[in-house]
This record gives C-alpha cells, structure tokens and sequence, in this order.
C-alpha cells in the first residue's frame, strides 16, 4: 500500500465517531450485509458511509489497512470493528452502545 | 473435505485450553460454525479474538475448502456472564 493511501484511510477511519465503508451508500445500499450494518449503527449516531464500489483503490486498501477479508467494515472512535456479523453480535450482547459512548475496551 | 473435528483440532492447536465446540450448519462440509471460549480472549475486542481463530485456518479459507466459519467468541468471564444474564 503507498503511504498516500494508508494515510488517506487513517484520515478517514479517524474523521466521525462512526465510520462504514460500504457497498453502495447510505440511501442505496448494494449489499445486504452492508444495509444491514448499516441499520444497527444509524440508531446510534451520524454514520458517516464511504462508497468502495465508487473507489477500486478504497475497496482493496481497506482491506490491506485491517487485513480482514471482507466488507462491510465499521470504524468506531478510529477503532477497527470488524464486519457486520461482530456487529450483530456486539448489538445481541448489548455492548455495541458503549462502544460507541467509548466505555468499553475497544 | 474438511470435517468438524479437524478445525476443532485446528483451533486447539493454537488456542490450547479453550472450549471449541464446530458444527456444519449446512451439511456441506465447507460452511461451518464455532463457539470458542478460551483464556486468550480476555481483554481483547471481539475482531481480535476472531482473528485469533482464524489465523490457524487461514490456508483452508483461501483456498475456499472452508468457505465460511462463522464464531462466537467469548472469554472465559464474558461466557459466565453469558450463562448468569
């Protein structure tokens, strides 16, 4: 990865409280796993979207930057998440708003 | 074919003291589930703990004869948790 696009993600992942980079965006979702992520996050705060089908480079380098295999994946207070199943799972345990209020160890 | 028992194995090699439970959720041999509770998990995020399992099965889940794994992990305190809720 060149260090402008490792930079360029650090600025993104680090930009909101609440980061998903996505398939399509928030209006139109392309992917159910990307909508469903999506669902989870909006009741608890601005998310803030980024496109990879709008952005080859995003698409791959985000995946290099968290070397996990797919998308979607969420960025919450500049901390990697992981993908819509550790979310779910996060929101089944009831842990996924102290996340967000940054009380739990990320 | 990969079967149940050898990505148990897999996981236990590399996370020795864990309680590994996997099970085929499709009966295809290639889309498997795992609930992993062990030690090494405490005070670690949930993305962490994941990549820990993945890791020893990585060359089987590129080559695409483990098409999916999907895990529930917990430490030790957040499985007794679990049990007491």
């Amino acid at each position: 990865m060149t260090p402008e696009l490792k930079a360029r993600l650090e600025q993104e992942t680090r930009s909101h409280k609440i980061v998903l980079f996505m398939k399509g965006n928030a209006l139109f979702p392309q992917c159910g796993f990307s909508a469903r992520a999506l669902q989870l996050l909006q009741p608890l705060g601005q998310v803030h979207t980024v496109d990879v089908l709008a952005d080859p480079e995003i698409r791959q380098g985000i995946k290099d930057f968290t070397n996990w295999p797919t998308i979607p994946q969420i960025f919450i207070n500049g901390q990697f998440v992981g993908g819509s199943d550790i979310l779910m799972e996060l929101a089944e345990r009831g842990e996924l708003a102290d996340l967000v209020a940054g009380k739990s160890p990320a | 074919m990969l079967d149940a028992e050898f990505i148990r194995a897999r996981i236990l090699e590399a996370l020795p003291g864990s309680e590994v439970e996997v099970r085929d959720y499709t009966g295809t041999g290639d889309h498997y589930e795992a609930r992993v509770v062990s030690p090494d998990f405490t005070g670690k995020a949930m993305v962490q703990q994941h990549q820990l399992v993945y890791a020893p099965l990585q060359q089987w889940l590129k080559s695409g004869e483990l098409h999916a794994l999907a895990l529930k992990t917990y430490s030790p305190e957040q499985w007794k948790k679990l049990g007491t809720r």
